[in-house]
């Protein structure tokens, strides 16, 4: 009888039979539905990823006006697209860790102002041709040129100097920084032959697959590389189809168009998973939507004022009305339990008296004007109103002004002194810190000018004992929650969805959503 | 000259200065449209020097009325310019979208136009008895729900609960012509929905409008049966404003779709003029306009020139 039902587990984990066909013959062996799941669970292990076939993705985002050159990409469809054909030098692991992957090892000097990375042997671009130092070096300098578009851009202004040396490439840093490889992570720095200077359009590397058809804003198709170097890539092929519209994703996935999709709409995403053969992955993530108020400007330049709003939020409200649940509350900080050395600071509450009573002492008694758009971020309206709610009940009016979407990032974001917005994180404190936090950072959209935070950040880079780092990453986390214009109700989840036509999903994988982008690659088509 | 062909050249060549005043105004306006297209290309962190080579190249510091003219001829000649944003020849990125458009566009008419004039004369024939009144409840009321809802609905029932066509309609070259046509399926059958009231309703107004002539009754008296005089004496006599109709909105079913596309992920011309314009992609921008008013009158003069070949009066005015 065992080995009858080990059959049965493994039919049922090959797909042959049914969930549903397998719990009920099992129970007709005598055996519990807990004990069954179990059964079923390894045997699926067992049955591990299966190569070939396709896997069909939509994925919002996307637009006709997108480039294929890495260095300008910007969103979920251009990242997801890098993810197949391209590789960096380093990844991040599922874990939050470090994997090599252009780069089979690295080093860093004692002072963590120098490092070396080692480029992989024996491996080539999907072109044939070999990959050299060299490659990784010019790739590097055209992110960093003088008239380059880049988005990485910020991370590399601090590396000096980038040279060749044989088969490894070194790194020289203007201040120590241990987390250079976290930074070399970013999805723009995929090593491109000759660093992409004849064509960054190619979509010519080193992934597991290779672009057979691009269509921008509406299609890709890519077939597995067979001379990749390593294991990871089970579809032979894998096409991502841009599907902006949030009922007309979901319907794809239902009517077995697609295979998986991301961001399921929070307010319909329990409805979604009830259906037989979908399931929807929440997964935390560095990703938090923001109410931030510029520093410098009346009458938020009194910290009483940034107090006030800050004890006048209600975070939990915003959590279960905007996100539906698929989410936690913030601190008035963007460092959150993803982020690899994190300390929890006490959790600031909603309080009415508290909100008052700060804002008596600024002596401000005039009204405060936000302005917000639907794109800032999904449900940014509801939320604001949500806000104004909540500040009436400690006296203070709250004036929302709604902004069009269209130019919202180039006119009012970064220029208003109070507005809604969202950040997507960063795989470090120093990468989130350096991007938005740093008084001479492009992007500080609260005009956060703060010196000492400025020093401790540099400081912070070189420090190589993890206990200090970590004690460092706290105090800053402490300043900018008491003295920083970011209002933080909540971090998002991502979620994603599959359908039962593949298998292989992890759940918590940090960075990006579908896995950080590796869904596609990682998962695979049931036999 | 024989009079009709003076009419009809007359009419071309009106047609002709419309869309030339209409490229004036399309051109004056993304002129006057806020924001610097040369500072919307590099960005925020663009050096002076960066944006004044831009400008030289991309022709800005010349005069506007030199810019037109060169953005004209470059026009009728076929040129279109480059996209700013993706550096891509306008012209072979616009072509394949449009044929995508007018693909989906000459389905939907292929089935929305004889199933119209059909209802509409089947409505005439059965008028104020129930075959009519249901025939205008039921066009009525899809034209009056927004199309994107009987988009949601249809995707609902047909594409995610039978699963008999996909909702996203996606078609690429790959596909033979019957692939395409059930990729198109739920698309097609939405537009003929929201098109169909408009063109039945004015069949029908039209119809009945000749039926009250005398020559109706003496064909009634010959003992025709009710369906040949609708067929061969009053449909004939009310031709002109019904091909207006058809022709309005065949316009619609190029122009108007967006909705749809966005909706069913269709690649046409109209998420790919919203991309643009989000971007401020000023020459795709002007140069999709362009085809859109060029569809739109172009169909109109049709429909002129049917209305006059199908008037004796006016192919043979005194």
């Amino acid at each position: 009888m065992n080995n009858h039902l080990k059959h049965l587990a493994r039919e049922a984990a090959l797909g042959r039979m049914g969930r549903r066909e397998f719990l009920g013959r099992a129970a007709a062996l005598g055996v519990t539905a807990l004990g069954a799941n179990t059964l079923l669970a390894s045997a699926v292990k067992a049955a591990g990823p299966q190569q070939g076939g396709t896997i069909k993705v939509g994925l919002q985002g996307g637009s006709t006006t997108d480039s294929m050159d890495p260095a300008l990409a910007t969103n979920q469809v251009a990242l997801s697209v890098i993810r197949l054909w391209g590789e960096p030098l380093v990844e991040l692991g599922e874990d939050g860790g470090l994997e090599g992957m252009v780069a089979e090892s690295f080093e860093a000097s004692a002072d963590a102002k120098t490092w070396t990375f080692k480029i992989r042997s024996g491996i080539t671009f999907s072109n044939g041709q070999p990959v050299t130092a060299e490659d990784v070096v010019a790739t590097m300098e055209r992110h960093s040129g003088e008239d380059t578009k880049s988005g990485a851009l910020g991370i590399m202004r601090s590396i000096t100097n980038v040279k060749a040396d044989g088969n490894t490439v070194v790194f020289e840093l203007d201040n120590p920084n241990a987390d250079l490889p976290y930074l070399l992570t970013d999805y723009h720095l995929v090593i491109q032959p000759k660093g992409g200077m004849d064509d960054p359009t190619a979509a010519i590397g080193t992934g597991p697959y290779v672009m057979k058809s691009v269509d921008m804003g509406v299609r890709f198709v890519a077939e597995k590389n067979p001379n990749y170097w390593g294991d990871l890539g089970n579809a032979g092929t894998i096409e991502y189809v841009v599907i902006n519209d949030n009922t007309a994703r979901v319907a794809a996935l239902q009517a077995g168009q697609v295979d998986m999709i991301d961001r399921v709409p929070p307010r319909t995403a329990k409805l979604v998973d009830r259906a037989p053969n979908i399931t929807v992955h929440s997964t935390a993530g560095p990703g938090h939507y923001v109410f931030i108020a510029h520093c410098n400007t009346d009458p938020f330049a009194n910290n009483d004022v940034r107090l006030a709003l800050k004890y006048g939020i209600n975070r939990q409200e915003m959590v279960d009305k905007i996100l539906n649940g698929f989410g936690s509350v913030g601190n008035d900080t963007p460092i959150n339990a993803s982020y690899p050395l994190f300390t929890q600071l006490e959790q600031r509450e909603y309080d009415p008296d508290k909100a008052k009573f700060h804002m008596e002492k600024s002596g401000y008694d005039g009204s405060i004007l936000l302005r917000t758009s639907d794109n800032s971020f999904p449900g940014a309206p509801d939320a604001a109103a949500l806000f104004q709610q909540s500040l009436a009940a400690a006296g203070i009016t709250l004036d929302i002004k709604r902004e069009p979407n269209d130019g919202y990032w180039s006119e009012v974001w970064n220029k208003q002194p109070f507005c809604t917005s969202y950040w997507g994180g960063r795989p470090t404190q120093d990468q989130m810190f350096t991007t938005a936090y740093l008084s001479t950072a492009d992007w500080n959209d609260t005009r956060f000018n703060n010196e000492q935070f400025d020093q401790m950040l540099i400081a912070a880079r070189g420090e190589l004992d993890e206990a200090k780092r970590t004690q460092m990453y706290a105090d800053m986390s402490t300043m900018v929650r008491n003295e920083g214009g970011l209002i933080c109700p909540m971090f998002n989840d991502f979620v994603d969805a599959t359908s039962d036509r593949i298998d292989g999903w992890k759940d918590g994988v940090k960075g990006h959503a579908l896995m950080n982008a590796y869904a596609p690659l990682k998962m695979w088509v049931k036999a | 000259m024989n009079p009709v062909v003076k009419l009809l050249a007359q009419r071309i060549a009106l047609s002709l200065l419309l869309l030339l005043m209409i490229s004036v105004l399309i051109f004056a306006g993304t002129m006057i449209l806020p924001g610097d297209v040369a500072q919307s290309i590099l960005g925020q962190s663009a050096t002076p020097e960066a944006l004044a080579n831009l400008r030289a190249e991309l022709g800005l510091n010349d005069p506007p009325v030199t810019r037109y003219f060169q953005w004209l001829f470059g026009a009728i000649q076929g040129d279109l310019g480059t996209a700013l944003t993706s550096g891509q020849d306008i012209t072979s990125a616009i072509s394949s979208r449009l044929s995508n458009t007018l693909f989906l566009a000459f389905w939907a008419a292929v089935i929305a136009v004889p199933l119209a004039i059909f209802l509409g004369l089947l409505a005439v024939r059965y008028k104020d008895r129930w075959p009519d009144k249901l025939i205008s409840a039921v066009t009525l009321a899809s034209i009056s729900i927004p199309e994107f809802l009987i988009g949601y609905v249809l995707m609902y029932l047909i594409a995610v609960k039978l699963r008999w066509f996909p909702s996203v309609a996606m078609i690429n070259d790959g596909m033979n012509l019957w692939q395409k046509l059930n990729s198109i399926a739920l698309p097609v059958a939405v537009l003929t929905l929201v098109v169909l009231a408009h063109m039945m309703r004015m069949t029908r107004a039209a119809i009945l409008n000749v039926m009250q002539s005398a020559y109706i009754e003496t064909a009634e008296l010959k003992g025709l049966s009710t369906f040949k005089v609708i067929w061969r004496h009053a449909f004939p006599n009310s031709v002109a404003p019904i091909v207006n109709v058809v022709m309005l909105n065949l316009a619609y079913l190029v122009v108007g779709v967006v909705v749809i596309e966005v909706v069913f992920v269709y690649p046409g011309m109209g998420q790919y003029l919203v991309d643009h314009v989000s971007k401020r992609d000023v020459p795709v921008v002007q140069a999709c306009g362009l085809i859109f008013a060029a569809v739109y009158i172009g169909l109109n003069m049709i429909a002129d020139i049917v209305s006059i070949l199908s008037n004796p009066r006016l192919r043979h005015p005194k």
